[in-house]
C-alpha cells in the first residue's frame, strides 16, 4: 500500500509541472498588459517600466518560468499584482471558504442523493423511479448561475430570509456563516446530489442482484433490513471514492456560483484574476487546485483499496 | 435562593452590554479597491475608502468649491508660483504621529519621486517643497498651475504617516482620517474602527465600518432592501424606481463628473487611415446619427445628463451657448455625400465587457445604421481594451472617464497632441497653445474663455464624441440621517448616523 | 382453417415478433425518458434551423418604445432591455447554443479520440506522454481553462466553442484509451496482428468500431455540458456577443433587471435548462440501450 501511494505521488509530479508550464504559457499569451491594467487612468509610461522590471516582466517568457518555479519550491508562490499582497496569504485564506463549501454542498449532495438513489433502485421501473431520475438529472441540467439568481430573487428579496449575498468568516459568527452559505450550497449540492443518485442507484442494482442478498431474503429477513444492512453497505464502496473525487471538481468548479453569490472562494478569485491578467494569482490558485485534485484522486485510490480487499496487492 | 442578586448580575451585564455594544456601518462598494496607497492607488473604490481612512489637504464641497480639511488657509503667491498652505493644529496620524509641514513634504515628495507613483503627472508641476515653520508649507511650481489645489483634493493631496510609511504602506496604511485600518481580506473586506483622537471625532458616529465588494448591482441592492448592508453606491438607474419604492431605503442622486465619450482613431497607425479617421465630415455625419436623449431614456430612465462637452452643466467652463447636436439623419446622409464616400460605411466600434456598454453600443450602433454606417460592435474585455485603444487598434472606442473636479482633468490629456489618454492621437497645436495656457491662469474669466474657444475647435474637428454623464446614485437604509451627496460620488461621513 | 398457431409450417416465432429489428431500437424506445428526450430535441433543432421563417420579429431589431414589456399576444415572451422580441431571440440563440454544444463536441472528439486511440493501441512511451498530458488538462478545472482559453481566443462564439471544444478533449481521449485497452489483447486483434495487417488498418477497422458506442454515449452527455459551458462563458462575457442572440447572454442581461423585467430571466433559463435535460435523457437511454448486459 505503501508503495503504491510512493509511486502515484511520484508520478504526480510530471503532471504538475506540465499542469503548471501549459497555464503559465497560456497567461503569457493573454492579450492585454497587466501592467496597463494597473497603471490605471493616468498610464505614466515612466510608472509602467518600473512595474515591469519589478515583476520581471521583461524577462523572456521561459526565464520566468523558471524563476516562478524556484519560487514556489521555497513558497514563495509570488505577489498580486493588483493588490500587491503575497498569493500564499491569498490562498490561505480563500482556500477555507472553499473547503466549507465544497463540504456543505457535499452533505446536501448526500442527503438529497442517497436517498433518493437507494428508493428508486428499490422501485426500479415504476413511477418513483422515473421522476427520481428525471430530478436528478435536472440538478445536473440547470445552469448554476441561473438557479442562484432565482434563489436569490425568491429567498432573499421577496422573503428576506437569507442574505442575498456575501460571506461571514465561521470564526465570526456560525450562524451567519450558515446563512450565507446555505443558499450557494444548495445550488452546487443540487446538482451533485444528481449524479450521487444515479451511482447509488446502479450501486444498490448491482448488489441487490447478487446472490447473497438473495440468501438474505430467502432466509426471511424483512426487506427493509436486507437493504440497508447488506446491500447499502457494500454499495457505498463506490460512493465513498465517488464522494472523494467530486470533492476534487468542486475545489475549482464554484466559478460561477461564487461569482453570483459573492463568496469569496477559489472560484471567484481565479476568474477576476484572469480577467485582472493577474498571473501569479492564477497560477497559484490553478497549481492548488491541481495538487488537491490529485491528492483526492489518489485518496479515492487508496480508500476503494481498503474497502475492498480483493484489490489488495501490497 | 440567590435569585435577586443573580438577576441583578444579569441585568448589569446587560446593560453593560447594551453600552459597550458596538455600531457597525456597512458599505457595499462596485469592486475591490486595489493597493489601498492613495500615491499608488488608481481604482474609484479606493477613493471610496479614503474618504473614511485618508484626510487630505483640501476637500471639496458639493458645490465644487474647495473647502479645508487638513489645510485651513492657502494662497498664491503674486507671481502664481508659490502655494502656501496653512496646516490644521492639533492632528495627529493613527500611529500617534504629529501632521506637520514635515509630514505635508515627506507626502508630497514621495508622490512625485516614488518609482511607482500614479501622483507623478498631478504634481508634475511642482518644483519643490518648504517647510516653513511647523504649520506652514510653501509649495514652489515651475509655472503657474491652476489645477494644483484640485489635485490637492484628491489622493495627491492625501497624508500618510512619514514614520509608519517609510517601507510598506499597501498592507496597513497609517494615515489621519476619522477611521483608521484594522483588517482587508481581498475581495471580501475592509475593515475600519473609529480613531479616537481625530480632530473631529464628534461629527463620525460609528464605531467600526466595513467596505463589501458586491460587483453585482441588482445583489448590491438587495443586500441593502433587506438590510445586510447600509449604504451603497453606483446604483444602476434601472434599480433606481424599485428601490425608491421600498420603504426601508433613501436614494440620493447627484449630477456626477463623470463621462463617457466615444474616441475616434485619427492618427494612430493603421486603423485610422480610413475615411472615419481622416475626415472631419464622417465622423460629424457618425454623430448627427446619434441621438442622446434616446440613449438616455432607453437604458437608464432618463436619470442620466446627455452631453457633447467634457465638462458637466454645473461647471464654470461649461458653455451653455454650445447646444448638444440633436439627431439628424438627413444631415448626416448630406456630410456622408458630400465627403463622397460610398454607403455604407463600414465601421468598428470596441466597447467594454459589461451589460451597460454594450446596450449603448448596440443602440449606437441601430441609430447609425438608418444614416448609412454599418457599425461591427466589438466588446472587449477590460484589459484588452486598455492595451488595444492605446496601440491604435481601434476605430471608435467607447471609454468612460470618472471626472475631475477641475477642467483641465477632464480635457487636457484626451486630445493635447501628447495627452497620455488620447488613444486617437489627435493633433492641433493651436488646441494645445488654448488647453496650455488655460492650465496656468487662475482667473476664472480668462479661463473660461479659452476653454470656450477650446470646445468650439473640438466641436468642429469631432475627435471625439461626448455621450453623457453619469449621475452618483448612493442608496442607503431610511433611519440613516445626516448625509450630504456630492458630484463625486464619495461617501463622506460625517454626521451621518442611525436615527 | 387450421389455427396458426397449431400449424408448425409457419414461423410462428417470427409473425409474433415486435417489428423493430435491433434490440438495440427495442431497448431506446421503451425507455420513455429517452424517447421524450429524443422528441424535444428534435422539435427544438427544427425549431432552432427554421428560425428565420417562424420567428416573429427580427431578433437583431431593437425597438426604444417596447422596452422590457412583459409577454402579451404580440410579444409571446416579452420584450428585452431594447425592445426585441424574445421569443424570437431565443429561437435565433437555440442555434448558438446547440452548434456551440455540437461543435464543441466534434472538436473535442476529432482532436480526442485519435490521441486516445493511440495511446490506448501502442501503449508505452506515447500512451505515457499522451496520457501525462490528459491528466495534466483534467486537473485543471474545466470551467476556468474554458475561460481562460476564451480571454486568449477573445471573446466570440467561435472561440467559446474552440475553448469548451479543447477542454472537453481530454474526456474523449481518456474514454477512448480505456476502451482499447479493454479490448487490445482480444483474439480476433491478435489474429489480425500474426497475419501482418497494418496498424492503421486495424485500428480503424477493428479498434474504433467497437469503441463508438460509449463515445457516443459521451458525446450526448458532453454536449449537455458544453452547452452549459458556453451559457456560462457567454454570462462571463466571453461567449456571442452582441447583438447576436445566446440564451447565456441573455440571460446575463436579464440578471440587471429581475425586478422590472423578470420574463427576461425565466425563458433563456428554462430553454437552456429543457435542452441540457433532453441531451441527458437521451445519453441515459443511449447507454441504457447499447448496454450489452441489460
Amino acid at each position: 500500500m505503501l508503495i503504491f501511494i510512493l509511486r502515484r505521488l511520484l508520478s504526480a509530479i510530471p503532471t504538475l509541472i506540465l499542469v503548471s508550464l501549459f497555464v503559465f504559457t497560456l497567461q503569457k499569451l493573454l492579450p492585454g498588459d497587466p501592467v496597463q491594467a494597473m497603471a490605471g487612468e493616468e498610464r505614466d509610461p515612466a510608472v509602467m517600466e518600473y512595474l515591469r522590471e519589478k515583476y520581471r516582466l521583461n524577462d523572456p517568457v521561459p526565464l520566468q518560468y523558471v524563476h516562478w518555479v524556484g519560487n514556489v519550491l521555497q513558497g514563495d508562490f509570488g505577489t498580486s499584482l493588483r493588490t500587491e499582497q503575497p498569493v500564499t496569504t491569498l490562498l490561505a485564506s480563500k482556500l477555507p471558504v472553499t473547503i466549507e463549501l465544497a463540504v456543505l454542498a457535499l452533505v446536501i449532495a448526500l442527503l438529497i442523493g442517497i436517498p433518493t438513489g437507494v428508493i428508486s433502485a428499490v422501485r426500479k421501473g415504476t413511477a418513483v423511479d422515473y421522476g427520481a431520475n428525471v430530478f436528478a438529472l435536472s440538478g445536473i441540467s440547470i445552469p448554476h448561475f441561473w438557479l442562484g439568481i432565482l434563489l436569490i430573487m425568491i429567498f432573499a428579496v421577496k422573503l428576506q430570509w437569507l442574505p442575498a449575498s456575501g460571506f461571514v468568516p465561521l470564526g465570526e459568527n456560525l450562524g451567519q456563516n450558515l446563512k450565507t452559505l446555505i443558499l450557494p450550497a444548495f445550488v452546487l449540492g443540487a446538482g451533485l446530489s444528481g449524479v450521487l443518485m444515479r451511482h447509488t442507484r446502479s450501486a444498490m442494482l448491482e448488489v441487490l442482484r447478487a446472490d447473497y442478498v438473495r440468501t438474505a431474503r430467502a432466509k426471511g429477513l424483512f426487506p427493509r433490513t436486507v437493504i440497508l444492512k447488506h446491500a447499502l453497505r457494500n454499495a457505498l464502496m463506490p460512493i465513498v471514492t465517488l464522494t472523494t473525487l467530486l470533492f476534487g471538481e468542486l475545489l475549482g468548479g464554484a466559478v460561477l456560483t461564487e461569482q453570483v453569490f459573492s463568496i469569496p472562494g477559489f472560484g471567484k478569485m481565479i476568474v477576476d484574476a484572469v480577467f485582472n491578467r493577474d498571473y501569479a494569482v492564477v497560477q497559484g490558485v490553478v497549481l492548488c487546485v491541481a495538487i488537491g485534485f490529485l491528492l483526492l484522486n489518489l485518496l479515492a485510490d487508496v480508500l476503494y483499496r481498503l474497502i475492498n480487499p480483493r484489490l489488495r496487492t501490497a | 435562593m440567590k435569585f435577586a442578586p443573580l438577576m441583578t448580575t444579569a441585568l448589569l451585564l446587560l446593560a453593560a452590554n447594551a453600552a459597550v455594544a458596538e455600531t457597525t456601518l456597512r458599505i457595499g462598494i462596485q469592486d475591490d479597491p486595489d493597493v489601498l496607497d492613495p500615491h499608488r492607488s488608481r481604482t474609484y473604490s479606493g477613493r471610496l475608502v479614503y474618504t473614511a481612512l485618508c484626510d487630505k489637504l483640501v476637500d471639496i464641497s458639493p458645490d465644487l468649491t474647495y473647502v479645508p480639511q487638513l489645510a485651513t488657509a492657502w494662497n498664491w503667491s503674486e507671481d502664481g508660483k508659490t502655494l502656501t498652505m496653512t496646516l490644521r493644529e492639533g492632528v495627529t496620524f493613527h500611529d500617534g504621529e504629529a501632521f506637520d509641514a514635515a509630514a505635508v513634504k515627506f507626502n508630497l515628495d514621495r508622490a512625485r519621486t516614488l518609482p511607482d507613483s500614479l501622483r507623478k503627472s498631478e504634481l508634475s508641476s511642482v518644483e519643490s517643497v518648504d517647510v516653513i515653520d511647523a504649520k506652514t508649507v510653501a509649495i514652489k511650481v515651475k509655472q503657474p498651475d491652476a489645477t494644483l489645489i484640485s489635485q490637492l483634493s484628491d489622493r495627491a493631496g492625501m497624508m500618510l504617516a512619514p514614520k509608519a510609511s517609510a517601507t510598506d504602506v499597501g498592507s496597513k496604511p497609517v494615515c489621519s482620517g476619522p477611521y483608521k485600518f484594522v483588517q482587508r481580506v481581498q475581495q471580501d473586506r475592509i475593515v475600519l474602527e473609529r480613531f479616537d483622537h481625530y480632530w473631529n471625532k464628534q461629527a463620525y458616529h460609528f464605531d467600526k465600518v466595513i467596505f463589501l465588494p458586491i460587483p453585482d448591482t441588482s445583489v448590491r441592492l438587495a443586500n441593502l432592501r433587506s438590510g445586510d448592508l447600509d449604504i451603497i453606491e453606483r446604483v444602476a438607474p434601472t434599480d433606481v424606481k424599485t428601490a425608491k419604492a421600498d420603504s426601508h431605503v433613501q436614494v440620493f442622486s447627484t449630477p456626477g463628473l463623470g463621462y463617457m465619450q466615444l474616441m475616434y482613431n485619427t492618427n494612430n497607425g493603421d486603423k485610422a487611415n480610413n475615411p472615419l479617421g481622416k475626415d472631419k465630415r464622417v465622423r460629424k455625419a457618425f454623430e448627427l446619427a446619434i441621438d442622446r436623449d434616446a440613449i438616455n431614456q432607453v437604458v437608464f430612465e432618463g436619470l442620466y445628463a446627455p452631453s457633447a462637452q467634457p465638462f458637466p452643466k454645473s461647471s464654470p467652463y461649461y458653455d451653455k451657448d454650445l447646444p448638444i447636436p440633436a439627431r439628424d439623419v438627413e444631415a448626416s446622409k448630406k456630410l456622408l455625400a458630400e465627403a463622397g464616400v460610398k454607403t455604407p460605411v463600414s465601421v468598428e466600434l470596441k466597447v467594454a465587457n459589461n451589460p451597460i456598454a454594450q446596450q449603448v453600443g448596440q443602440i449606437i450602433q441601430a441609430m447609425a445604421e438608418e444614416a448609412g454606417f454599418k457599425v461591427n460592435l466589438v466588446a472587449t474585455e477590460y484589459a484588452t481594451l486598455l492595451s488595444e485603444q492605446q496601440a491604435g487598434n481601434f476605430q471608435i472606442g467607447m471609454s468612460a472617464w470618472s471626472g475631475r473636479p477641475d477642467p483641465d482633468g477632464d480635457i487636457h490629456q484626451f486630445v493635447t497632441c501628447k495627452g497620455g489618454q488620447n488613444d486617437g492621437r489627435f493633433c492641433d497645436p493651436k488646441l494645445d497653445e488654448l488647453l496650455n495656457k488655460a492650465r496656468t491662469v487662475n482667473d476664472q474669466a480668462q479661463r473660461q474663455a479659452l476653454y470656450f474657444e477650446a470646445l468650439r475647435l473640438l466641436a468642429d474637428d469631432v475627435p471625439t464624441s461626448y455621450l453623457y454623464f453619469d449621475p452618483r446614485i448612493i442608496a442607503m437604509r431610511s433611519n440613516l440621517t445626516g448625509f450630504v451627496p456630492n458630484p463625486d460620488g464619495l461617501i463622506r461621513l460625517n454626521d451621518v448616523a442611525f436615527k | 382453417m387450421t389455427s396458426i398457431a397449431l400449424n408448425p409450417a409457419l414461423p410462428v416465432k417470427e409473425l409474433l415478433k415486435p417489428r423493430t429489428r435491433s434490440p438495440f431500437a427495442r431497448k431506446f424506445l421503451a425507455n420513455k425518458g429517452a424517447v421524450v428526450g429524443a422528441v424535444v430535441l428534435i422539435v427544438f433543432i427544427l425549431a432552432a434551423l427554421l428560425a428565420p421563417w417562424i420567428a416573429p420579429y427580427d431578433p437583431l431589431k431593437a425597438n426604444f418604445l417596447a422596452v422590457r414589456k412583459a409577454p402579451s399576444m404580440m410579444y409571446w415572451l416579452g420584450t428585452d432591455e431594447l425592445g426585441r422580441d424574445l421569443f424570437s431571440r431565443l429561437l435565433w440563440g437555440a442555434r448558438s447554443s446547440l452548434l456551440a454544444g455540437g461543435v464543441s463536441v466534434a472538436i473535442a472528439m476529432v482532436i480526442g479520440v485519435p490521441l486516445g486511440l493511440l495511446a490506448g493501441y501502442f501503449g508505452g512511451k506515447l500512451d505515457a506522454v499522451i496520457s501525462r498530458i490528459m491528466e495534466a488538462l483534467l486537473s485543471c478545472p474545466f470551467l476556468v481553462l474554458a475561460i481562460a482559453l476564451g480571454a486568449f481566443l477573445g471573446p466570440s462564439l467561435t472561440n467559446a466553442m474552440i475553448a469548451i471544444g479543447l477542454s472537453a478533449m481530454p474526456i474523449f481521449s481518456r474514454l477512448t484509451r480505456g476502451q482499447v485497452l479493454a479490448i487490445r489483447h482480444e483474439d480476433y486483434l491478435e489474429g489480425a496482428r500474426a497475419i501482418g495487417l497494418p496498424d492503421r488498418w486495424i485500428i480503424l477497422r477493428y479498434v474504433l468500431p467497437n469503441v463508438l458506442s460509449p463515445l457516443v454515449v459521451q458525446a450526448t452527455l458532453t454536449i449537455a455540458s458544453a452547452i452549459l459551458a458556453e451559457a456560462s462563458l457567454s454570462f462571463l462575457g466571453l461567449g456571442q456577443q452582441p447583438p447576436s442572440p445566446s440564451w447565456g447572454s441573455m440571460l446575463n442581461t436579464a440578471k440587471n433587471f429581475m425586478e422590472q423585467a423578470p420574463w427576461m430571466s425565466i425563458a433563456p433559463g428554462v430553454a437552456i435548462y429543457i435542452t441540457v435535460l433532453c441531451f441527458n435523457l437521451l445519453g441515459d437511454g443511449l447507454r441504457d440501450a447499447l448496454d450489452p448486459k441489460s
